[in-house]
């Protein structure tokens, strides 16, 4: 059984896209092998920058020959469909057999498919992969027309086994396929040939190329950490970079560097991200001192002078960096302590979105919503309308500038340097968060006040102007926002009404689109024309929000016609409650992942306040406990039952049958037991559900079920009598009643 | 960088060692396009010259002006006026990685002591209509090239496809010399009698041409040239393509290139001056690149672009 060896030799391939490339490679060949008959043993995938490599061991030789038969036409078949089925399988008519059939006498065909040797399928197979590799991006080069990721210069292909080594005869695009491949670009740049995997990988090793990508990243790693170590410093552990440092050289050599006394007082994660992002520095800690004062290189070859040229070269460019990165630290702190108004000022005139006004609007609608927040969430208003204010202020900094993925964090600095409090510091770091669904969420009250403000005002004002995200397109991450809210109320254990919050915020995005695109005509002469529409205003009507609104208006020294007011009322009323639907619906995923159902969702959001998540997911769970329980489970179905033959017979009656169940016309003690069982659930339920106490509703509510399936055994409900009808009737409905009052279970599933 | 007895001594002397290397490898080394550019690739020796199927090769320096970097001559390497050294061959020769690096030892990089990398880097010109994936050559941790291979140019697809080579010479001669601030950089000769530093020719127009890039650039005249370069190019480009002087098919690509590029430097200085907002920058651009891809129409159908009679009949 023969080995195959291949190696995609090229021009340096991007790190991040090395990985994915050596196992489509394995992938597309292998299972091209396979379809074609050609089983194997196994395979393993490795690469570098230079290089991609598969190896295969236990290849069959060559492909099984193969047998297949095909039904054809009938013997007696006109001639010409005879001569068209064996056109269309590829055989002669002596290849045809006779067979009786119920349908008389049919002919057959067997088709053999000759086995063919590996080399010419391995051929086949990979000229294939090649030219339809699958690279994120990809490129001509030349005078040629392949596609490769970049300029593919060699090709070694062989089959070997104790015989020796054969090439396969291939030939892309001018690229003949050979037994030899190249070393290191610079320290062995000869071409050597190779036998097998072993000789390969054993010749590669002394033309100072480590193959495996996974080797290559231990090496760095230990060879850091030693190094580190032996200094007395450690080494900041960073995966990604890890793994892209390893793509970048065949033969890693560990370098340790200083960082000029000059920056180490810069903030660490500015000299991480500086030394990471632009010069693919590992960072090197102190641990007496807690500072960053060493950076790790990784060069791609030993040199005589063991790297000291590389090194100094290295901290050079370091220092060059690191000074710009000073200055712009040294500026910002200085206008930090001064006055950083002048930064929310510089914002007035970048744009946030062209429908939702500049940065400095955001900061503004942020900065009403915090205050309006923070009772709700257990924070000073002041303050957290003060945080909200500075939270964004670092994006005029000249660091966020050059560094966007700092924005936060140095407004945390920044913020503090200027000897604000440190909670309103810590709202312009966390106010981002939570950036996925494992970052932690903000705990602290004025944080947590102004990363909802955030995301609270994000989902409005993008609902308001109908930029709602679509199929896999969410370019302004709002599904993040939504999620970001979910997990900062329930884990925070927020009392919030949410619709509320949205429709304030929505009417006061409509109102200004209105007024910007002069739709505000006929205004209020007077603020007590405003009054009485107020008065007319049905109950249910949000009075806050139109105040607001009235008072937003009135600021751009203008007014609302009573009409037009009423059209954007009801927008965002309809609005608002879409965007409810869109939190619930992120609700429902974030809750399926802990094992909670859609439809037990369903059924409690269907209950009233189920804007106010921390209840409703309190509902949910409680539910969800309940129905996990041989009673709970029984007792849907009995629900079920009771809601059928009563809807089945108020439609049938055209009555409703919702009052005056009465013990007195009950006929057995089924149902006289089933009278006494609702009243102890009634007691139960009433207060436990005032209280919130799902967990004892939902067990009073199970505790139902007992009755209610001895009550359905026992009892004929549609009984001959008419008055006892009714009161069994009115007895379901008081069922039904009781159970509705913790949750629409006609929305369960079963 | 270590001493050797080869290392280059001054600037110049690494832009006359790269002229001799590439003037060996075949390139006609042409001299710098005499009009105002961002980069050496707006060159038309570049941009024009990639499109079509005739092989070309060339190596020249252009003088590139950024207004916005400038810093008065004050930071150790911002400048709004420096060199670039350009090459551009097509088709791209398969050894095209070996002679970059061959270049770099030309000018004084020992290849032993030194950590040569080709970092990913895909090159994109939105105002030329251009893109093409490549490196940037990193020496030690510091970029010292860009090396692309063009796929796109002025939205035409490049067929054969060219290898572009830029250096940033004052950056990679301030390293190869050992040179900690540009101005500092020795231009000549440092052991002859009148030894001249890149300070001494250059501090003075740095200082001038950053205020007046900053301050004084009359914003309304340019964007009064904007537009009348715009309109200019079109018309350019819009005459018929037989000269009814001299009877002959001129098609002027190269004097409408020349507007284009004209637009593209009036861009950069009112950039410069702080008057256009984030969203007119992208109409902008949008602008240039539209008439970069009419020059790159017109091009292809003049014979240095590749037109024939016999293809057109």
């Amino acid at each position: 059984m023969p080995d195959l060896l291949i190696e995609l030799f090229s021009e340096e391939i991007p790190a991040r896209m090395q990985m994915r490339a050596a196992e489509d490679l394995k992938k597309l060949l292998t299972n091209g092998m396979v379809e074609a008959g050609l089983t194997y043993a196994s395979a393993a995938a490795f690469s570098t920058p230079r290089r991609l490599t598969l190896t295969v061991e236990g290849l069959l030789a060559e492909s099984p020959t193969t047998t297949e038969e095909r039904k054809g036409p009938r013997a007696d078949a006109p001639e010409k469909a005879i001569e068209g089925f064996l056109r269309g399988a590829g055989v002669s008519r002596a290849d045809l057999e006779k067979r009786d059939t119920p349908k008389g006498p049919v002919l057959f065909a067997r088709i053999q498919k000759q086995g063919r040797p590996a080399a010419e399928i391995v051929a086949e197979v990979l000229e294939q992969t090649i030219r339809s590799f699958p690279w994120p991006k990809s490129m001509r080069w030349g005078s040629g027309s392949l596609r490769w990721v970049r300029p593919l210069q060699s090709v070694l292909c062989i089959l070997s086994d104790e015989a020796g080594a054969e090439t396969v005869p291939l030939t892309v695009d001018g690229i003949v396929a050979g037994d030899t491949t190249a070393g290191h670009r610079f320290m062995a740049p000869g071409r050597f040939s190779v036998t097998s995997f072993d000789d390969y990988a054993a010749k590669l090793k002394r033309a100072f190329v480590v193959l495996d990508p996974a080797e290559r990243a231990d090496t760095i790693w230990n060879d850091a950490t030693n190094q580190a170590f032996a200094n007395g410093f450690e080494v900041v552990e960073d995966k990604g970079l890890l793994a892209e440092v390893a793509g970048l050289v065949e033969w890693p050599v560990v370098l340790m560097g200083r960082i000029g006394d000059d920056f180490l007082e810069l903030p660490p994660e500015v000299l991480q991200t500086s030394m990471k992002e632009h010069q693919k520095f590992f960072s090197v800690r102190n641990p007496k001192t807690g500072r960053i004062e060493r950076f790790i290189t990784v060069a791609n070859r030993e040199t005589a002078d063991s790297g000291a040229t590389i090194l100094a070269g290295n901290e050079k460019v370091l220092s060059a960096r690191l000074a710009d990165a000073k200055f712009f630290w040294d500026n910002d702190l200085r206008i930090a302590k001064e006055d950083m108004s002048v930064w929310l000022t510089a914002l007035e005139n970048v744009t946030f979105h062209n429908k939702l006004g500049t940065q400095a609007e955001l900061i503004g609608r942020m900065a009403r919503l915090a205050h309006d927040l923070a009772p709700l969430v257990g924070a000073d208003a002041d303050a957290a309308e003060e945080a909200a204010r500075l939270a964004k202020a670092d994006l005029s900094s000249e660091m966020v500038y050059e560094f966007p993925e700092l924005q936060g964090l140095m407004g945390r600095y920044y913020i503090e340097a200027s000897g604000r409090p440190a909670d309103i510091a810590a709202a312009a770091q966390e106010h981002y968060a939570p950036l996925g669904p494992s970052d932690d969420v903000p705990t602290a009250p004025v944080s947590v006040a102004v990363s909802l403000a955030e995301k609270i005002d994000k989902l409005a004002g993008f609902w308001a102007i109908d930029e709602k995200p679509t199929g896999s397109k969410d370019p302004f991450a709002l599904r993040r926002a939504a999620l970001g809210i979910i997990r900062i109320v329930i884990e925070n254990d927020l009392r919030i009404s949410l619709s509320k919050v949205l429709s304030n915020c929505i009417v006061g995005t409509l109102v200004k689109r209105a007024i910007s695109s002069g739709k505000i005509k006929n205004p209020f002469e007077t603020v007590e024309e405003y009054d009485k529409l107020r008065e007319r205003l049905p109950e249910t009507a949000d009075r806050d929000a139109m105040d607001k609104a009235f008072l937003e208006v009135n600021k751009f020294e203008d007014y609302l016609s009573p009409v037009y007011f009423g059209l954007i009322f009801n927008e965002a009323q309809s609005t608002a409650g879409n965007l409810m639907s869109f939190i619930h619906d992120r609700l429902k995923v974030y809750l399926r992942d802990q094992g909670i159902r859609h439809d037990v969702i369903d059924a409690c959001i269907a209950m009233e306040g189920s804007d106010d998540l921390a209840l409703l997911v309190k509902r949910a769970r409680a539910l969800s406990e309940v129905l996990g329980t041989d009673d709970g489970e029984n007792l849907i179905q009995a629900f079920k039952r009771a809601n059928n033959i009563l809807t089945q017979a108020e439609e049938a009656d055209g009555v409703e049958y919702s009052y005056g169940a009465d013990v007195k016309f009950a006929e057995t003690d089924e149902e006289r037991a089933l009278f006494a069982a609702l009243d102890t659930a009634e007691t139960a339920i009433t207060p436990a559900m005032q209280a919130q106490d799902f967990p004892a509703a939902m067990s009073a509510m199970a505790a139902l079920r007992t009755p209610v399936d001895a009550f359905f055994t026992a009892v004929q409900v549609n009984a001959e009598n008419a008055t006892v009808r009714r009161n069994r009737l009115n007895l379901l409905s008081r069922i039904t009643g009781i159970c509705s009052s913790v949750a629409d279970l006609t929305r369960i599933d079963g | 960088m270590s001493k050797t007895t080869d290392s280059p001594r001054s600037f110049q002397e690494i832009i006359l060692r790269l002229q001799s290397y590439w003037a060996a490898r075949g390139c006609a080394v042409l001299q710098p396009y005499d009009m105002e550019v961002g980069a050496g690739t707006f060159h038309p020796a570049t941009t024009l010259r990639s499109l079509g199927t005739q092989p070309w090769a060339a190596a020249y320096v252009q003088p590139s002006r950024r207004p916005t970097d400038g810093r008065y001559g004050e930071n150790p390497n911002r400048l709004q006026h420096y060199y670039q050294y350009q090459v551009l061959i097509k088709p791209s020769p398969p050894d095209l990685q070996e002679l970059y690096l061959g270049s770099l030892e030309a000018i004084g990089v020992d290849m032993a002591l030194h950590d040569i990398r080709f970092v990913e880097d895909d090159w994109e010109s939105p105002t030329l209509g251009a893109w093409g994936l490549g490196w940037e050559v990193w020496c030690d941790g510091m970029e010292v090239s860009q090396f692309t291979y063009f796929q796109q140019v002025g939205g035409h697809d490049c067929h054969p496809v060219s290898g572009e080579l830029t250096y940033g010479l004052e950056r990679l001669a301030m390293y190869i010399l050992g040179v900690d601030h540009v101005m500092d950089m020795p231009f000549n000769d440092p052991q002859t009698d009148i030894a001249l530093s890149y300070g001494d020719i250059f501090r003075q127009t740095e200082e001038e041409y950053a205020r007046w890039n900053f301050d004084m650039a009359d914003t309304a005249v340019l964007l009064r040239h904007f537009e009348e370069a715009e309109t200019h190019c079109r018309e350019i480009l819009s005459a018929e393509h037989v000269d009814p002087k001299t009877g002959k098919r001129i098609i002027m690509a190269h004097p409408a290139y020349d507007q284009c590029i004209k637009a593209s430097h009036i861009f950069n200085l009112l950039d410069a001056r702080g008057v256009i907002s984030v969203t007119e920058r992208q109409a902008y651009i949008g602008r240039v690149r539209a008439l970069a891809k009419q020059c790159a129409d017109a091009f292809v159908q003049t014979r240095a672009g590749g037109w024939t009679p016999e293809t057109a009949a």
